[in-house]
């Protein structure tokens, strides 16, 4: 956050405007990486359009020491490479902020800003000059940005040269004309500005146990040592890259030694409808399966959903979610699909939800999803959004305890079969809610017809009410008594905290951010973040111990406060909606302009927070309907 | 109430039994619960037959199916073995991820007319592109039974429901449809044909990859009148049989009687045989542009023609295609498939 008078070492933003498809974002990644690699924490935001080529696209990058990982709409310095969003990236600069443009054409002097300083480089001139072909001109443009960067802001060269080393090792043609690069623009910064600008970096030892790793990343190795086999999917952004990923890690390491014959399945389905029925399918026939999708993906499999939960199959499905409703905005976040996800398909249903805030949870509740959905034997559904699945974080390192046991749920052996006097798929003989389970092929003794039609404890078909009745109440019984075994919320408590504040997945980093600030101005709150529906009992006693509390969540309507206003006896007025859904990630200016103004005096106490300025304004204007819904509905 | 029927446990100690000891009741179900006359039930007699002395452990095999009277038939055939009946036009995506993960069961999949031509088109297509090893049994009335008599896409122009309502839309002819896409075995038949029927099923449960057998079965309820083109009567005036088919299992192979001037034979994936006889002359089951020339030209006029149509040897299926390894992926245990700390740790470090 901006702090005039303030020290802005390792505090700071910038942004990086482009042109899509043109190669910026290995530029911007190194970038990232460099600072990663000097132990500063920072996060990366790339706001991309639903386009191939020739639209404008956004790199954001904050540095902060204080290790505030959530995005800020406030930039210090903007990069400016797009003449279609020049306008808009020069705006953005907060005053006495820096804009970097490219000086080979004159800059628009409408544009010109007083209250901040323009630094013009040459740069396409340059690479003009010092490169040839077109393609080659344009990616080095991007790296001689790095280069200038580096010198504005004090980047290590040698750790850009380093990771530049790593990715070019087998080209060096290409590494010598990225060297170059960096040069030309890190000599040209130096010999014509005095860099560094006040925004500048200096190593820590912040991020040693962590890693720089993208949230569809994570969840694909947590497919990998889940143990998963068969994956179904149909493209669609922001879950491609998570089958991606897993096809890659299966490449490396699910290949028979002997044969070179893949360990796994995956096929690309026809639609949606196709990849959670092949899903169904393989879980049925006892293999551990998945599949990632979006909000869109989810309504087209919601008969299938259903299906798992009255047959009682297991499925694990992703949903990274993106801004609906419809098609919506396809590659801008939000975390509209809980309601949706928790009651997908018709007739009486609810189903398990998981919900990681960062990639390194994506990994561990990855591999717990399966887990669960062996357990209990039904879908469980695992909540990112496109924030967590698709930018970069630093995130602590994935570890693996070799003596771990997957949890397969209860699945009977052909010799356990052989044991019963006879096998019948839904009675629960020993109240624990669950039935056991017979795979095909194993004892002409344990099958069974499965169908997502009435059916008796036995398996049997029945329209009998009673018979009916009985087994979907074990059913209800079953999903509501998972939530003790579900990944429990996590609650930061501060000591006299007057408010409460409950918010899931990527919304944390904002919340806890926006709990500092709130402390600065003397208000304690409170926090639990919750990580799993249905609710823990935990979430229940938050809410009666707290008054008010802010339910914080990425979507228009309140699902999160709907869906606990739904299952637990809080009065609803006590829940106060904070709401963003304008499709960015959520900032904790977002969180402080939903709980402020009902703070009262409360909220007044406190100096030294310079609230947003024009520029955060204008921000918030640029994400659309972006303004933070307050006051309760 | 409609309730799961057993039937009653009596065995003529007479019975014929297969290699594995197991008579023809070992190979049934629960009693039926369609309309009596129905042809889908003639189906499941052949189904339980071509099991039968194919000597298939029942539990070996999978039985799938959708939503419709074709996709209830699962339930009276097969009682030892697992059956899914899934959600309606869907039973392709439940077989294609069965068959991913336990390449090693025999899958027959039963659906209908509007199960397979409406609500699932997308779906069998799908599956035939793949080349799932799938037996996909078509059970063709031409009409929609549960929800009272509806036309389904199979029904012919000109055709005229109960009600005396004319049909005026082409119909989607599952044949063509699986011979304009690729598919690797394509056979009709008729339910009243069991002698045609039992040998067509027997060659596509042994098939290696998407098998198809669209099978004309009356409606006697909604689709068996005079004015109507699936009817029992009619099918009977129009049947075509074009290719009459024999199967030899392997160990049977030397002794088979069999008339060696009328008959081909094709290897199957599992060593046995299938044998032609050829009704027509000049009549090529291996060459798909001429079987689908020479279908669609009888079917212009009014024929039903039926068979084994069409079948292409050596296929690569759904596994050789995707390249799985030959151990069904359910057996293969954790070990084998969590690659452990220590390469994790590595992984990290190229994260960083």
């Amino acid at each position: 956050m901006a702090r005039s008078g303030l020290d802005r070492t390792n505090d700071f933003a910038f942004k990086i405007g482009t042109v899509n498809g043109t190669g910026s974002a290995s530029a911007n990644g190194l970038l990232m990486q460099a600072i990663f690699r000097m132990g500063i924490p920072v996060s990366g935001k790339n706001i991309f359009p639903s386009n191939i080529q020739g639209l404008p696209t956004w790199y954001e990058v904050r540095v902060s020491r204080d290790g505030h990982m959530a995005r800020t709409p406030r930039f210090d310095l903007t990069v400016t490479l797009n003449p279609t969003s020049v306008e808009q990236d020069i705006a953005e600069v907060v005053p006495g902020g820096y804009v970097v443009h490219d000086s080979s054409w004159p800059l628009d002097e409408s544009l010109r800003r007083e209250d901040v300083t323009f630094l013009g480089v040459p740069m396409g001139q340059m690479c003009v000059e010092a490169f040839e072909g077109a393609r080659t001109r344009i990616l080095m443009k991007n790296i001689l940005y790095v280069g200038i960067l580096a010198a504005l802001l004090d980047i290590d060269t040698e750790v850009v040269k380093g990771l530049l080393r790593e990715k070019f090792e087998r080209k060096p043609k290409l590494l010598d004309s990225n060297f170059l690069a960096v040069k030309m623009g890190y000599d040209y910064a130096k010999e014509h500005f005095e860099p560094p600008l006040p925004l500048r970096l200096e190593a820590m030892d912040e991020t040693g146990d962590c890693v720089l790793m993208d949230g569809n990343t994570a969840a694909a190795l947590g497919c990998l040592y889940a143990g998963a086999t068969v994956a179904a999917w149909y493209p669609i952004t922001p879950a491609t890259s998570l089958m991606d990923r897993f096809q890659a890690f299966c490449e490396g390491y699910r290949k028979d030694p002997e044969t070179g014959k893949n360990l796994y399945c995956i096929i690309q389905a026809e639609d949606e409808l196709a990849a959670i029925g092949m899903v169904l399918g393989a879980s049925w026939m006892g293999a551990r399966s998945f599949t990632p999708t979006s909000g869109p993906g989810i309504s087209l499999m919601s008969e299938f959903i259903g299906f798992s939960y009255y047959a009682e199959i297991p499925a694990v499905i992703f949903d990274v979610q993106r801004t609906g409703p419809s098609t919506g905005m396809p590659t801008r976040t939000q975390q509209c699909d809980l309601l949706l996800c928790a009651h997908a398909s018709h007739g009486d249903t609810k189903h398990i939800l998981l919900f990681p805030a960062d990639p390194s949870e994506c990994f561990k509740m990855a591999v717990r999803a399966f887990d669960l959905a062996d357990r209990f034997q039904t879908a469980v559904f695992v909540l990112s959004d496109l924030d967590i699945a698709m930018n970069d974080w630093a995130c602590p390192r994935m570890e693996w305890d070799d003596s771990y046991e997957h949890d397969r749920g209860r699945i009977l052996s052909s010799d356990q079969i052989d044991a019963l006097d006879a096998f019948h798929r839904y009675l629960d003989v020993d109240e624990q809610e669950v039935a056991t389970r017979t795979l095909p092929g194993v004892n002409p003794k344990g099958a069974y017809f499965t169908r997502g039609s009435g059916h008796t404890k036995f398996g049997g078909y029945t329209e009998d009410s009673d018979e009916y009745v009985e087994v979907v109440d074990r059913i209800a019984r079953k999903i509501a008594g998972s939530a003790d075994s579900l990944p429990e919320p996590i609650l930061v408590s501060r000591p006299e905290a007057q408010i409460g504040i409950v918010a899931v997945g990527s919304s944390d980093g904002a919340v806890r951010e926006a709990i500092d600030r709130l402390a600065e101005r003397g208000v304690q709150a409170d926090y639990m973040r919750i990580r799993a529906f249905p609710f823990h009992d935990s979430v229940g006693a938050f809410l009666e111990d707290h008054d008010p509390v802010f339910v914080v969540e990425q979507n228009r309507d309140a699902q999160l406060r709907s869906l606990l206003t739904l299952e637990t006896n809080v009065p609803q007025e006590r829940l106060v909606p904070v709401q963003y859904y304008g499709g960015l990630p959520l900032s904790a200016d977002h969180v402080l302009d939903g709980v402020l103004p009902h703070l009262g005096e409360l909220g007044e106490g406190g100096e030294g927070e310079e609230r947003a300025g024009g520029a955060a304004a204008k921000a918030a204007v640029d994400a659309g309907a972006a303004r933070p819904k307050v006051g309760a509905s | 109430m409609v309730k799961h029927l057993r039937k009653p446990e009596v065995r003529h100690p007479g019975m014929r039994q297969n290699s594995l000891g197991l008579t023809r009741r070992d190979y049934e179900g629960s009693m039926s619960t369609l309309c009596a006359g129905c042809g889908h039930d003639s189906i499941t007699s052949a189904i339980t037959q071509a099991f039968f002395e194919l000597e298939i452990p029942p539990h070996r095999a999978a039985k799938l199916s959708g939503i419709g009277c074709s996709s209830k038939t699962p339930a009276y055939f097969l009682g030892e073995s697992h059956g899914f009946n899934a959600v309606h036009g869907r039973m392709p995506a439940i077989a294609s991820g069965a068959n991913a993960a336990n390449c090693d069961l025999i899958y027959l999949g039963v659906s209908g007319d509007g199960d397979s031509l409406s609500i699932g088109l997308g779906q069998l297509c799908h599956a035939i592109r793949r080349n799932v090893n799938l037996l996909y049994v078509v059970e063709n009335n031409g009409v929609y039974g549960l929800t009272k008599g509806q036309f389904s896409a199979s029904a012919d122009v000109g055709t005229k429901s109960k009600r005396g309502v004319e049909n005026r839309q082409r119909p989607i002819d599952p044949v063509l449809l699986a011979l304009s896409i690729g598919a690797s075995f394509v056979a009709r038949s008729f339910s009243g044909d069991k002698a045609q029927l039992v040998p067509i099923l027997k060659a596509a449960l042994t098939h290696k990859g998407f098998a198809i057998v669209d099978i004309i079965s009356p409606c006697v309820t909604f689709n068996d009148h005079e004015s109507s083109t699936k009817s029992y009567v009619h099918t009977r005036e129009r049947y075509h049989e074009v290719v009459g088919a024999d199967f030899v299992p392997p160990a049977e192979e030397i002794t088979a009687d069999y008339d060696a001037g009328a008959t081909e034979g094709i290897r199957m994936h599992d060593g046995s045989l299938v044998r032609f006889h050829k009704v027509e002359e000049n009549y090529d089951p291996r060459d798909r542009e001429a079987v689908y020339e020479y279908v669609s030209q009888l079917q212009n006029e009014g024929e039903v023609v039926t068979g084994l149509l069409f079948i292409e040897d050596s296929t690569d299926d759904m596994h050789d295609i995707l390249g799985t390894v030959d151990t069904p992926l359910v057996d293969l245990p954790m070990e084998r498939l969590v690659p452990g700390s220590d390469a994790l740790s590595e992984l990290m470090e190229s994260f960083r």
